[in-house]
């Protein structure tokens, strides 16, 4: 993944610093992000019984940690 | 009537269902009708410790301790052309989930992280109206694929409608058992999908029980349905008589039409379970998707103690579940062994 700055929320693709991301963040434990967190493109996601993976066109590949 | 008096009555009520359920469905096996099912939905809170005793019971007698553990995963995801309204695969709504299909290798790879985990039934499952030549070919090579590679594990399907042909052809794969939900009661099911009928779901469950696959149909509740129409899609679960039945609570997804809907309380969830389980005796009734937001760690625990049988363990198919490690060790504290491959529960 992209080492650019994250400006965008992974889970409603708004930019991080417009209101509070409290509960998509609360959101994130429970499912994978769906927003590119450089660019706010949406990612195409995979979800697999015991991982996930979240692409970007321009930025990459995001992994389940 | 006073409030007392009305409170008096609930609880009275409460507890002659449950003296009926107990005579029964416990004694004799003979699962609850449509009338009876209400009168379990309409029991207070105070009686719910009872009704959940009550509905382990029945699970314990019919179905004995052990649990069927399944792992699933979205072979094709996104893009669907139904409008389902809970679903964020639907090429209809403003949903941030893009289309995807998953190669062979990792559909194995899905199947190995299964296998692992100690679950016995691996579910391939596509967001479709129904196959076409692509996913069935898809089809064929992955259940080919996995059979070879992951020998310790049953393939179960869920890729929407069916023809005849179809229908043959899964069984010609191996595939062990089916899935098509009913989703919602028959009076409710206009109001949750316009673009098929609940006929049309009927009809591929019933070619599928005549057909020697198990048959998996489910529903998922907290959709705006009314506790009638809860009861009336138990009712009809129990006339189509699934091996199995799946039961999602709704997860409120971002841009759907149930998007703004409120998760279901859990004391009502739970005494879902319980009603099911009482119209279901003998059935694998199967922990599904939204279990975790609607009843978090506590309420997971209470289910299996209240009627449920089957878990699915893991990841949903565009959400994340608890950790496999979590499930299992639950369910070792609650000394339910996990039902080995092939048995029959």
């Amino acid at each position: 993944m992209s080492s650019a700055v994250v400006q965008f929320c992974g889970h409603c693709g708004e930019p991080l610093e417009a209101g509070r991301h409290d509960a998509c963040a609360e959101r994130l434990r429970m499912e994978p992000p769906r927003f590119c967190g450089h660019c706010r493109r949406r990612m195409v996601v995979q979800v697999t019984p015991t991982s996930w993976t979240a692409q970007c066109v321009e930025h990459g590949e995001l992994t389940s940690p | 009537m006073s409030a007392a008096t009305d409170e008096t009555q609930t609880a009275s009520t409460g507890q002659d269902i449950l003296a009926i359920a107990r005579e029964q469905v416990l004694e004799r096996g003979v699962p609850l009708d449509e009338a009876q099912i209400l009168a379990v939905l309409h029991t207070g809170d105070d009686v719910l410790p009872d009704l959940l005793a009550l509905a382990h019971e029945v699970r314990m007698k019919w179905c004995g301790p052990e649990v069927e553990v399944e792992g699933i995963v979205s072979i094709k995801t996104g893009g669907c052309p139904e409008d389902c309204h809970f679903c964020s695969q639907s090429g209809q709504f403003t949903s941030p989930v893009r289309s995807v299909w998953l190669n062979i290798p990792e559909l194995v790879k899905a199947a190995e992280q299964t296998a692992a985990t100690g679950a016995t039934e691996f579910c391939i499952v596509a967001a479709v109206r129904g196959p076409d030549e692509r996913l069935m070919t898809q089809m064929r090579d992955g259940v080919k694929a996995i059979k070879e590679a992951v020998p310790n594990i049953e393939v179960a399907a869920s890729i929407g409608m069916l023809s005849q042909d179809q229908v043959e052809d899964l069984v010609d794969m191996g595939i062990h058992r089916y899935n098509h939900n009913l989703e919602a009661a028959r009076s409710y099911f206009p109001q949750v999908v316009t673009t098929h009928s609940w006929e049309e779901r009927w009809d591929t469950c019933l070619m599928v029980r005549e057909s020697g696959m198990e048959l998996c149909c489910g529903c998922l509740v907290g959709m705006g349905e009314t506790v009638e129409q809860r009861a009336e899609l138990a009712a009809q679960l129990g006339e189509l008589q699934p091996d199995e039945v799946p039961l999602n609570f709704l997860n409120p997804r971002p841009g759907t039409p149930f998007g703004d809907l409120p998760l279901m309380e859990s004391s009502e969830a739970l005494r879902t379970i319980a009603a099911f389980r009482l119209a279901l005796p003998r059935t694998i009734l199967r922990y599904a998707g939204g279990r975790e937001l609607t009843l978090g760690d506590l309420g997971t625990r209470d289910g299996l103690l209240g009627g449920i049988n089957a878990v699915i363990v893991g990841n949903y198919l565009t959400t994340l579940g608890r950790d496999p490690a979590d499930d299992l060790a639950l369910l070792e504290d609650l000394k339910m062994p996990i039902k080995a491959l092939s048995s029959s529960l």
